[in-house]
């Protein structure tokens, strides 16, 4: 058997997942929907003594409006939510990130908060819930706790999770009526890993941006938001002649590494295009 | 290490047994129940040929431990249809070509019956799309694609009846 051996234990609330977390200590690991952990346990390259799955905890299943907020629990399944009339509505910009995410298959058993806690550097969820100031509810056996999604993520495969918490829910405020939105990547084939993927928005107020948001993932560790280029179109005419300023200081603010996959020149240039094409896509959305 | 019981339906049949914790759901199936119709690839989620549905919806059987899978329903490619009495995609993909080789052909018609089930009216684009998360190395897709062209109008017309 591929996966080295572990002692299962499958909680059927939140607490009893908690308590059975905090009890394993740094020996145990979650596991949700496992389409990232279980084929790194079967490379071996993760070896928890305790799996404790989740899959099953239907508390953490739903999605929802909350006054101005959309929120997904963190067990919501990605077709689910591609799915999702109520996530059209209200963070249309979630849907269309995930217009790149995975396969079918992989979409029908992984999961939003899987995706966020395993934070592959190329994902696209991590990017859409900084993008749209996401808020991430974290509970452990002491209590709850809530941070920023643009605080959350700390590097390669790391976030601000103790091992002792449990990512429960992620509450999205509602985008605003009438903004610009859009999300663009390249990848080797459609349903990888983005090369590199831009998403933006931002309100076009008589031709004026405001709000930006721009961010790029598969151009660094720790980058997503590109503040310094956001700066730039704030409060700029939203046409050719900004977006074109806005690009040149993304450009300028990316530090990608050369992989298997592309050198450095090549990702430039998809930062560059990707970033026009999203420019362009969500000025033309906005009214 | 530790062991636990599961219960599964397979292919509307139900087996008790006893599984190691690290048993994958596709190594439960091939070893523990001999249903080898189920391939094993590249056996971390990239080629698509171990997938089968569970509880309806398709999934990637090296990607699941059986013990997650306690009491599911799953269906394999022998949960489809027989020589005497194929289910419309076999029968399509037998029609069309659909295959050379065979290893990926189990995970492509789950993911056909799968998009079928959800969407019997796809387009070329949709079936692309329901067909792009499993790799073949024989055919080049296109009569992959028209298996499932053909997998749509026989299961209309067999509707209509």
């Amino acid at each position: 058997m591929k996966p080295s051996s572990f002692d299962y234990i499958c909680p059927e609330t939140v607490d009893e997942a908690l308590a059975s977390l905090d009890r394993a200590g740094d020996e145990g690991k979650l596991l949700s929907g496992g389409q990232s952990l279980i084929p790194m346990m079967n490379l071996r390259m993760v070896q928890p003594e305790v799996l404790i799955d989740i899959g099953r905890l239907e508390e953490l299943d739903f999605i929802r409006v909350e006054g101005e907020e959309l929120v997904i629990g963190a067990l919501t399944r990605h077709n689910t939510i591609l799915h999702s009339p109520l996530v059209a509505e209200h963070c249309p910009l979630i849907a269309e990130g995930y217009q790149f995410v995975a396969h079918h298959a992989i979409r029908n058993r992984g999961t939003l908060g899987g995706s966020l806690c395993h934070h592959d550097p190329a994902s696209e969820m991590p990017l859409v819930a900084t993008l749209l100031d996401a808020v991430l509810v974290i509970r452990s056996v002491d209590g709850e706790r809530r941070v920023a999604a643009v605080d959350f993520f700390v590097d390669i495969f790391e976030t601000v999770l103790e091992p002792n918490e449990i990512l429960t829910e992620i509450r999205f405020p509602r985008q605003f009526d009438g903004e610009g939105f859009a999300f663009d990547e390249v990848s080797q084939r459609k349903g990888d890993y983005a090369i590199v993927a831009v998403g933006c928005r931002f309100l076009v107020d008589k031709s004026i941006c405001k709000n930006v948001r721009l961010g790029i993932v598969g151009v660094g560790a720790g980058i997503k938001r590109i503040v310094a280029a956001e700066q730039s179109l704030e409060g700029q005419p939203a046409n050719e002649a900004s977006f074109s300023k806005a690009i040149d200081v993304a450009v300028q603010h990316v530090q990608p590494d050369a992989d298997i996959h592309a050198d450095v020149p090549y990702k430039i240039e998809l930062v560059e295009v990707l970033t026009g094409r999203v420019l362009s896509a969500a000025a033309k959305r906005a009214c | 290490m530790s062991k636990e019981h599961v219960t599964l339906v397979v292919n509307g049949q139900t087996y008790k047994k006893d599984v190691d914790s690290r048993m994958l759901l596709s190594d439960f199936l091939r070893e523990t129940l001999g249903l080898t119709g189920t391939h094993v690839g590249c056996e971390h989620g990239v080629c698509g040929s171990c997938t089968v549905l569970i509880n309806g919806k398709s999934a990637r059987t090296c990607l699941s431990f059986a013990v997650q899978c306690d009491g599911f329903e799953i269906t394999t490619v022998e949960g489809l249809g027989t020589v005497n009495e194929m289910h419309p995609v076999q029968q399509a993909f037998w029609e069309k070509h659909g295959l050379q080789c065979g290893f990926c052909t189990p995970g492509m018609m789950i993911a056909a019956v799968d998009l079928l089930n959800e969407n019997p009216n796809p387009d070329r684009e949709d079936i692309v799309e329901a067909v792009s998360g499993n790799l073949c190395r024989c055919t080049g897709y296109q009569t992959i694609i028209e298996s499932v062209e053909r997998a749509a109008e026989l299961m209309r017309n067999s509707e209509r009846g």
